[in-house]
């Protein structure tokens, strides 16, 4: 019998029965020999039989296996006419073939055949396997042409609901190939269908689609729920096939509660009021007796149930809604299912970020802390975490930080490091009482010190500083927090920083005189690491000004050869210029010098922001709750103030202070450079911290000098700094010369595929995708830079600046751009033109630096402009007789260059001519003697002149290597052709 | 969307696999085997859903999974997509298998991994949710099979490789095969 693959069966039988690994890889090296003979044998194979060499292949892929043959067999097969021949050919290439590899071109030719198929069945194939591949390639060859089969009046059900899907992932991939057109209102109506499985697709396809064009789409709002209402108020007969487990079309249901939660509730009220009755109906059902026992039912129920409670959080508008929903998800808690406890843990959070069901959700306080303490599944227990987090506020945050405190004894380590984030930030959110908060941090360090980032410590002393009322409190906390026998590193790092700065508060009691308090953090120096170390030094000589008296003890430590030739420079350098300070400066001078620190300039916690990172969306639902609560002062006034911001007193910079800042050690963390020495700042502007470079650029500035170098910015090398600066003061420019390296370039593997090409994805990262679209003639050219935002929130600030890394750039090339505006929308696409004219030949690549404020953080991408000297060239056809004749004209040996490097690709002779000819030369024929090599010639227009150029590539299959030979009338342009086209072959 | 379906049996030897975004192969494996590790440590009894591996994605992505005697199926999803939706697809997908080799077992799966992936690519497609009404996709299945069967020229096929092999050899060796170690999964799922 042929189609049981009576040989695979055996096969997969004589691996099961292996009695070891080896005796499997034996078997398993035997069978891919044999597969490879057969493949390589004269006799040629039948489809049956490749098709089942194929699918050995495949099982022996799924043993873990890698396979690096019989890609070709496979495509063959999608030749055949039998149906499971091709089906096996696509099976094999969406699994094992991966985007880049050289037979992608067969099956793209294969693929349009079967997509143009009277055969729905093929058809269905080549969308599965577009889909499945998914690459960019696809979608630019496929993109423009799957909405044609989407609309397609005569188009089967199957058809459509494949080509909504496999349009859908070409989206997702490449949403600037899917073109817009008059289909898309075609694509709403299919909302209607018959077919549920159609309708299902098409939601999923038009839920992608709204989110890049809304408006576009509106109507799909009216559509939905009327689809939805239909839904819901079936009896679970109407719909036969899909219902589930009693459930009418619950996987529809939840597909259109999604679409809804892209738009606002709609103005219509006719059709609001319907969709409040549908969302009605579920919560009803969900109090209903179950139609059934198995478990199957219950989630297909609650998929629906969840989704609506979505829905009216994202509407966020019928508080009695709300509270209903909170009430239900109220007694999932004290489910029996694990999985629904879990999942009314996470809808919480956001329900109580809106205004109208906080109080409720606050309401189940008691059962989250029970979750908290008794979960057995670390998942629920986090979720549990975050609930509680979302649901504090002033009211109950001592006895949330309290549980949570408790809860960080005994948590898991994986999550340990989120939760201290998490209690930090509460503490300080929502403290009153400043004490409570200076213990909550130090009880932090003492329970999790290893887990408390240095944003937790640096903020604690940004708050005590600015608070003068807490001052004394926190350092006789420190003081006694020091005492223990043993503690932690940073308890030290914060102890050693508050007690330098106000030592003198508590030095009035005995138990804590100057001595004692410089002998305690003394007791620790010894243990702690060099950064540490180097801090306490700063506080040390903070305490000969405060006080005098231990002036001595203080100078017999800093000139201890420990310190003063320790091998650390920091230390060494501290030290030193420490002691000289002590030593050679009045008490006038240390008392300016040394001066108490000015409060810090009140900013994003920087905490905060770090936990925004790792949880994106659950933070800014609770900073929308927090603007949200201030645009509604009515309700809840005293609450949303709360929520609003850190409340630190912000009193703005003293102008003048003159004093040493140790701010060195705490702007850090703006800046992520290692804490340097002092970030010296005099005058109140502070020109490199406000630009947000931080304090921090300079490494080790000489402290004397610098104190008369009075409002210099102390750092040179960070050129980050003046052009973010240039950037906010309005002076926008767009082409800047010579800016140094303004980052690390990024991207750069893509930007090889421009060299041979003129469109595609340049970068693309979680946030930002760059696109590129270029044309050339002659010698000028125009390169439109796609810039997509691939998130629901907006780029701020954005703004992108060619730089010119090499300042020859500048007479080579005449660059101009229309700047795109500073904000890219939330999904949106914006593109940015650039024209360039080719002054002279240039061997340099522009910088194109892109910078914008995505949810609070500043990003700066750099990418090398995809723009290179061949991209002037126009091919240039001429006999065998001119050719050699140029060819010996141009063998000066600054207009000759030759490489011979190993084949980066493999060295298929037809991929190599696209390559030649996407790079600029000709191809010309019948002038070199062996027809293996490539011979042709281009001509690079300039501004100032053509630069004939002439090639030839010789490629030895063997060694697999090439010799390139360039020979070009100007110097230099055959050495940058040749390094160019080497990265391409 | 989802990432990856992943079945692999208790000693986490893969059974499935399909990604549905471009992994190297020896990434493949090692997700799979990361992915064994988080899913193979947890009770029966806790939650069906877990912040995915760091090679698959960490917190951004999820993985729902069922325990069905012998094998895992794990889906690997992002944010767009319903747990409990997912979770309901498993068992479609379970509950199609069945029917389609009437009474699915792990070494179905095994000696029929190309129709597994068929039936998958009715269900999924480029990691999208294609069709979750379970009579329609075992009707698609069954088409092909007959298309099968008609090319082949055979009308009397039989559904099952075991039956088709006549060898005596053969059946000899399919019957070392310890099969009581396999239950059939589908009995567990009601």
């Amino acid at each position: 019998v042929k189609d049981s693959m009576r040989g695979l069966a055996v096969f997969i039988s004589d691996i099961r029965n292996c009695k070891s690994k080896e005796a499997e890889e034996k078997r398993i090296n035997k069978e891919l020999a044999n597969i490879r003979s057969k493949f390589k044998g004269d006799k040629a194979l039948d489809g049956y039989q490749k098709k089942k060499y194929v699918c050995k292949l495949l099982f022996i892929f799924l043993l873990g296996n890698d396979i690096d043959f019989g890609h070709m067999e496979a495509v063959n097969l999608l030749n055949s006419n039998k149906y499971t021949e091709k089906q096996i050919g696509y099976l094999f290439i969406s699994v094992l073939i991966s985007e880049n590899n050289e037979l992608m071109r067969l099956v793209q030719q294969n693929l349009k055949n079967d997509l143009a198929s009277r055969n729905p069945v093929h058809v269905n194939l080549a969308l599965e396997c577009i889909a499945n591949i998914g690459s960019k390639e696809m979608a630019e060859m496929f993109a423009p042409e799957i909405p044609k089969l989407l609309v397609m009046g005569d188009a089967g059900d199957t058809v459509k609901q494949s080509a909504a899907l496999c349009l859908l992932k070409l989206f997702r991939t490449a949403p600037e190939m899917v073109p817009l057109g008059d289909w898309t209102s075609r694509v709403i109506h299919l909302l209607n269908d018959q077919h549920m499985g159609v309708v299902t697709a098409a939601v999923s396809l038009i839920e992608a689609l709204v989110k890049r064009n809304p408006d576009d789409f509106k109507g799909c709002v009216s559509l939905s729920i009327s689809r939805l209402a239909r839904i819901v108020t079936s009896s679970y007969t109407d719909l036969q096939d899909y219902t589930y487990y009693f459930v009418p079309a619950p996987w529809l249901s939840v597909k259109l509660l999604r679409l809804l939660q892209n738009y606002p509730p709609p103005e219509d009220t006719t059709v609001r009021n319907r969709l409040a009755e549908c969302l009605e109906t579920i919560l009803n059902k969900a109090v209903e007796p179950p139609k059934s026992k198995k478990v199957q039912h219950s989630n297909a129920k609650n998929a629906v149930l969840f989704e609506a409670i979505s829905l009216i959080i994202h509407m966020d508008s019928d508080p009695s809604l709300l509270v209903r929903a909170c009430s239900q998800l109220g007694q999932f808690l004290s489910n029996r299912e694990t999985n629904l406890r879990y999942l009314a843990l996470e809808s919480m959070c956001l329900l109580a970020t809106s205004e109208f069901s906080h109080d409720a959700v606050k309401r189940h306080q008691e059962t989250v802390v029970t979750a908290l303490k008794s979960e057995r599944d670390v998942s629920v227990r986090q979720r549990a975490v975050d609930l509680l987090y979302a649901m504090c506020d002033r009211s109950n945050a001592e006895e949330i930080v309290g549980e949570m405190l408790t809860y960080l004894e005994t948590a898991d380590y994986s999550i340990r490091g989120e939760l201290v984030l998490k209690i930090a930030i509460l503490a300080e959110k929502y403290a009153s009482d400043y004490t409570w908060y200076v213990d909550t941090i130090l009880n932090l360090i003492r329970l999790a010190g290893d887990f408390v980032s240095e944003e937790v410590w640096y903020r604690v002393i940004q708050i005590v500083i600015n608070r003068e009322d807490v001052q004394a409190y926190a350092a006789k906390t420190v003081f006694e927090a020091l005492e223990a026998p043993a503690c932690h590193e940073n308890m030290v790092k914060v102890g050693g920083y508050i007690l330098g700065e106000f030592g003198n508060l508590i030095a009035g009691d005995a138990r804590s005189s100057p001595s004692t308090q410089f002998q305690l953090l003394h007791g620790k120096f010894h243990l702690c690491s060099p950064p540490t170390r180097a801090l306490l030094l700063s506080a040390y000589i903070k305490l000969v000004n405060l006080f005098p008296e231990i002036r001595e003890d203080i100078i017999a430590v800093l000139e201890s050869d420990a310190n003063l030739r320790n091998s650390n420079v920091e230390i060494q350098q501290r030290a030193s210029e420490y002691l000289s300070l002590a030593r050679n400066s009045t008490q006038d001078v240390l008392a300016t010098v040394l001066e108490e620190m000015p409060p810090f300039p009140e900013r994003e916690s920087s905490i905060l922001a770090q936990l925004r990172k790792k949880k994106p969306a659950v933070e800014d639902a609770i900073r929308v709750r927090g603007e949200k609560q201030q645009q509604r002062p009515a309700s809840g006034a005293a609450d949303g103030a709360a929520a609003s911001a850190a409340p630190i007193a912000a009193t703005p910079a003293s102008g003048g202070g003159g004093g040493v800042k140790l701010q060195g050690d705490i702007a850090g963390a703006e800046s992520n450079t290692d804490s340097d020495l002092l970030g010296l700042d005099f005058g109140g502007s502070a020109p490199a911290a406000a630009a947000g470079g931080g304090g921090a650029g300079g490494g080790s500035v000489d402290l004397l000098s610098s104190i008369l170098d009075v409002g210099v910015s102390s750092s040179s090398s960070s050129s980050a700094a003046p052009s973010a600066a240039s950037g906010a003061s309005a002076q926008r420019k767009t082409v800047v010369v010579g800016a140094g390296a303004s980052g690390s370039i990024v991207g750069e593997e893509n930007w090889h595929k421009f060299v041979c090409k003129n469109s595609g994805v340049l970068y693309e990262n979680d946030i930002l995708q760059v696109g590129v679209k270029c044309d050339y003639q002659q010698s000028s050219g125009r390169i439109v830079v796609y810039y997509g935002n691939k998130t629901p929130a907006p780029l701020a600030q954005f703004a992108s600046v060619i730089n010119l890394p090499d300042s020859s750039l500048t007479n080579q090339l005449g660059i101009q751009v229309k700047p795109v505006g500073d904000r890219v929308g939330a999904s949106e696409q914006v593109n940015e033109v650039i024209t360039v004219d080719c002054m002279a030949e240039f061997f340099a690549c522009p910088l194109l630096n892109i910078r914008f404020v995505y949810s609070g953080v500043a990003q700066s991408i750099t990418l090398k402009l995809p723009l290179t000297i061949n991209k002037f060239m126009q091919s240039s056809e001429m006999d065998s007789a001119t050719f050699f004749q140029h060819w010996k004209q141009l063998s000066q040996p600054e207009q000759e260059c030759q490489k011979i490097f190993q084949a980066k690709f493999p060295m298929d002779a037809e991929t190599t001519k696209t390559k030649i000819l996407g790079f600029g030369f000709s191809l010309l024929s019948n002038i070199d003697s062996n027809p293996a090599n490539f011979v042709g010639a281009g001509i690079v227009q300039t501004k100032s002149g053509n630069i004939g150029s002439l090639f030839r590539l010789e490629p030895n299959q063997q060694a697999q290597m090439y010799r390139l030979t360039v020979h070009s009338i100007k110097p230099g342009v055959s050495k940058r052709l040749c390094e160019l086209l080497e990265t391409q072959i | 969307m989802i990432k990856a379906i992943l079945i692999f049996n208790n000693h986490g030897k893969p059974r499935l696999t399909k990604f549905y975004m471009h992994y190297a192969e020896d990434e493949q494996q090692q997700v799979i085997r990361e992915t064994f590790q988080l899913v193979s440590k947890r009770d029966d009894n806790v939650c069906n859903f877990l912040e995915g591996g760091t090679l698959i994605g960490g917190q951004d992505y999820r993985l729902i999974y069922r325990h069905y005697a012998t094998l895992y199926f794990v889906f690997c999803v992002d944010s767009s997509e319903s747990e409990l939706g997912i979770l309901d697809l498993i068992q479609v997908f379970v509950e199609t298998l069945d029917k389609c080799f009437e009474n699915v077992c792990e070494l179905d799966l095994i000696f029929h991994m190309d129709r597994v992936h068929f039936i998958l690519n009715e269900l999924v497609m480029g990691g999208m949710v294609l069709e979750t009404n379970m009579n329609e996709i075992v009707a698609r299945f069954e088409e092909q099979q007959k298309l099968q069967k008609s090319e082949s020229g055979f009308s009397a096929m039989p559904n099952r490789a075991v039956s088709t092999v006549r060898d005596m050899n053969l059946s000899q060796k399919l019957r070392d095969i310890k099969i009581p170690d396999m239950p059939s999964f589908s009995s567990l799922y009601q």
